[in-house]
């Protein structure tokens, strides 16, 4: 196999599991809470303008850095389900996701306000692992790592905790909660507490690699959303499948045609999946 | 223990109940007969919180229930198994039970609890890890109960427990509540199935339309003329 | 009826009045108010069925492109470029519509598919930058004023031309809120089973609203890029502008026929006065404003600035029912 291919096939592993990530949170706030986030990669981002003025600006140790990004999206999180979504938790679930689509430019727009378009860099660069002639960023394989990490971590606190058995089952049947003697508001908070989280965790990868700015969102943001649907809305098994799919589709076409093309044909491919399977790969 | 006064409240946009009283004392076991549309189920919603009353007074051992949500109605000892037990489908039994277990107070003497409620059903135990979704009727019925159980509930809250179960099988869930009902709990329960339910429980109540018709010992309405003609078919 | 005739007529004069006595700024937003106005109004057929679309950048951006290629490479004239990139849209709304709503594809995941539309569009434009400029953008080939080009550098033509494809795209409103198939529409946005069993075509209402907005909303577009003569895939297709159609229809109330339009009023003036206030010194005020707004209005005031004219006004011409439809 010709190498670079072979190189560009590594490399998409890697990145599905940061998009993978990316669509764990989105898919818990879905399967649970029934809502669309359509600002999470603005929340991402907000993650990683936290770390880079911690970090770059300021001089604050990256770990410490990613620990506060982290903090501050998962609070974010809350805020956003307390303030917009909880209001309006009644009506048509479309409203919701417009609800954050005002979010979404208050982020972007804010952020200009703040820090201006110019893109930022954190500064930190990490080396790349030679394989041959293969290269392979460090920032990319840890990136890959903590993900995995991560979504283990996530998997094992909704199978073996109270809280993770009641986040699942409120998805299952929402409305005897109460008997179980379960506060259903509690949870959705704990949710999106969570969803944050793991976003503000997704910032703290993405911007090991890539600058920020405030539109860094639409980078990855419709990306998420279709991997999401392609997985099967709220379904996280399907979500990180599809985000394998998606990422080789992405580095593949990327290294036979382009990088923009390849954008292009992943959205193709899923007007076309979607078509043929609306429910998702494995959807309802 | 519970005492109803002049209950009503609302389904939807129209009343279901209207000024409902009724009562039941510590160690008893009382039901709640009626026709389809009676108001038995809205009347369990909303003593256990799922259903706010439009009036009247709710109060369990002398504590008023009003404006007390689901949750917090639990946590005072009401567990409630509802119409078509509602399990969660893809958690497993055991995984059921823990959500039946969630309170706090439950959750410490879980191990406890679990091994006496598995001594009571033992057909749980041996699924324990199947999915509750997969179950048959009966064996979900047993769950739902061993769920509410779990809380250590001093009244427990039973939502037509018989409803769409094989004869046979409906036999096996009252025998359950007799041996419930044996171990000391009190017991509310509403039900269709009139002669069986009626040889189970000490008293009973008739709900018709909303409005309470009839009150009185197992006996006493065994032998009533209303019951017999409706509901015996004598 | 009578009343509002007159008001509509002394409306419709004072419009026509505005190129003779405003400044030659004022002009020019009108000018953008009418255009946007447009726009969001094609939306809204959509829309206030409950057929909520984030991606109607696509059908911009395919109208604008295709309109100012066929003019820049082939020298083709709009006159026949319009018609090709709504030709176009409409190609795009029934491939995309028909699998949609055969499939029952609705609500959230309809959103997220119109989102995925708007990204490819605005992909590919700024993939195939060699032809279209990529995110630079690119300028029509300007030949001054020209009936052929469709160009009218003189504001008060090109005013006038906004003003009478305006009123074409009320017309077109009121034909569909008044006609046969809104009560279907109507029926639709709320059970789509029980009206399928009404004996409705869903699938051919559905495409038929579908495709009117996405034809309009193409027009728009190119009419803009006639207007503007420039172009780039921020400001006609991808996340962005979808998204602040969605924002102006629904603030101006897109139940009503001059909603939208009041919609495209609050964005144009917010934008400006922004800009007259503080200059470029704060860029991005104005879209955190909107962000701003869009949450207050779905969350206070979901069926507009006109829902809550309507309620309390003599406007009751166009009464909407109570309506269980998203908004």
């Amino acid at each position: 196999m010709d190498i670079f291919l072979l190189e560009a096939v590594l490399n998409g592993v890697m990145f599905g599991g940061l998009l993978a990530l990316l669509a764990l949170g989105l898919n818990l706030i879905f399967g649970v809470i029934d809502v669309v986030w359509i600002c999470y990669a603005e929340l991402v981002m907000c993650g990683m303008y936290t770390i880079y003025w911690l970090h770059a600006v300021y001089g604050v140790p990256f770990p410490l850095a990613a620990v506060a990004a982290i903090l501050l999206v998962a609070l974010l999180g809350v805020l956003l389900h307390r303030i917009i979504i909880e209001p309006i938790l009644g009506s048509a679930p479309i409203n919701q996701l417009l609800a954050t689509g005002g979010l979404l430019f208050f982020l972007q727009s804010f952020a200009t306000l703040l820090f201006t378009t110019d893109f930022r860099n954190v500064g930190i660069h990490l080396p790349s692992l030679e394989l041959g002639d293969i290269n392979l960023g460090y920032a990319r394989i840890l990136a890959f790592a903590v993900a995995l990490v991560g979504a283990a971590a996530l998997y094992l606190f909704l199978a073996r905790t109270y809280l993770g058995t009641a986040i699942r089952a409120i998805s299952q049947d929402r409305e005897i909660m109460g008997l179980m003697g379960v506060d259903q508001r509690r949870i959705y908070l704990i949710t999106s507490a969570i969803g944050g989280g793991l976003a503000g965790l997704a910032a703290c990868l993405l911007v090991l690699q890539y600058d920020v700015h405030p539109f860094v969102g639409l980078s990855f943001g419709p990306i998420t959303f279709m991997i999401c649907v392609l997985g099967g809305l709220g379904n996280m098994i399907g979500g990180v499948i599809a985000a394998f799919i998606m990422a080789q589709i992405i580095a593949i076409g990327g290294y036979e045609l382009s990088v923009e093309y390849s954008e292009v044909l992943a959205f193709l491919v899923f007007i076309v999946l979607i078509m043929v399977r609306p429910q998702g790969i494995l959807g309802k | 223990m519970l005492e109803v006064t002049g209950l009503s409240a609302d389904y939807g946009s129209f009343r279901a109940l209207f000024e409902v009283s009724l009562g039941v004392e510590a160690g008893e076991t009382v039901a709640v007969i009626g026709p389809n549309g009676a108001g038995k189920t809205t009347l369990m919603r909303v003593i256990s919180g799922l259903l706010p009353p439009h009036s009247g007074t709710l109060a369990f051992e002398g504590r008023s229930l009003a404006g007390l949500e689901a949750h917090r109605i639990v946590e005072a000892g009401i567990a409630h198994v509802p119409e078509n037990r509602r399990l969660f489908p893809r958690l497993t039994v055991e995984e059921n039970l823990r959500m039946g277990a969630y309170m706090s107070s439950a959750r410490a003497r879980f191990v406890e609890r679990r091994g006496w409620v598995y001594a009571l059903f033992p057909r749980l135990e041996e699924r324990r890890n199947q999915l509750a979704g997969t179950l048959s009727g009966g064996e979900q019925q047993m769950c739902a109960i061993a769920r509410a159980l779990m809380s250590e509930p001093r009244l427990l809250l039973l939502d037509e427990p018989s409803a769409g179960l094989a004869p046979l099988v409906v036999q096996q869930v009252f025998d359950l509540v007799r041996r419930i009902r044996e171990e000391g709990f009190t017991v509310l329960i509403v039900e269709q199935n009139v002669r069986q339910v009626l040889e189970l429980v000490d008293r009973a109540y008739l709900l018709e339309a909303g409005r309470i018709a009839l009150g009185g010992t197992a006996d006493e309405l065994k032998r009533s003329d209303t019951v017999r003609r409706s509901y015996l078919g004598l | 009826m009578n009343r509002s005739w007159i008001i509509a007529g002394v409306g419709l004069a004072a419009l026509a009045l505005v190129p003779f006595v405003a400044s030659p700024y004022v002009l020019h937003i009108a000018v953008q108010i009418l255009i946007f106005g447009m726009i969001y109004t094609a939306w809204s057929f959509m829309g206030r069925f409950g057929l909520t679309s984030i991606g109607h950048g696509a059908f911009l951006g395919i109208g604008a492109y295709t309109t100012a290629l066929l003019w820049n490479l082939y020298g083709v004239t709009p006159w026949i470029g319009i018609p090709a990139g709504m030709a176009l849209s409409v190609l795009l709304a029934l491939v995309i519509g028909y699998p949609c709503f055969h499939l029952k594809i609705v609500g959230h995941y309809f959103a997220l598919v119109t989102l995925a539309l708007g990204q490819v569009i605005a992909l590919l434009v700024i993939a195939a930058r060699d032809v279209t400029g990529g995110s630079l953008g690119m300028t029509p080939t300007q030949v001054g004023e020209s009936i052929f080009a469709f160009q009218f550098p003189n504001r008060t033509h090109f005013y006038f031309i906004a003003l009478a494809l305006w009123l074409l795209v009320l017309g077109v409103w009121y034909w569909v809120a008044y006609g046969m198939r809104r009560a279907a529409l109507d029926a639709i946005g709320e059970d789509e089973t029980a009206a399928a069993a009404a004996g409705i075509d869903v699938m051919r209402e559905k495409l038929r609203i579908t495709v009117i907005s996405a034809a309009i909303t193409s027009l728009g577009g190119s009419v803009l890029t006639q207007y503007l003569m420039y172009l780039n895939p921020e400001t006609v297709a991808g996340v962005g502008i979808s998204l602040q159609i969605v924002f102006a229809a629904i603030a101006g109330g897109m139940y009503s026929a001059l909603g939208p339009t009041v919609g495209a009023l609050l964005t144009l003036t917010l934008t400006e006065s922004l800009r007259i206030l503080f200059g470029t010194h704060f860029i991005g005020a104005a879209n955190t404003i909107y962000g701003i707004l869009l949450i207050l209005f779905i969350v206070f005031l979901p069926r507009g600035i006109m829902g809550l004219i309507e309620q309390f006004s003599l406007f009751r011409g166009t009464r909407e029912k109570e309506s269980r439809l998203p908004l």
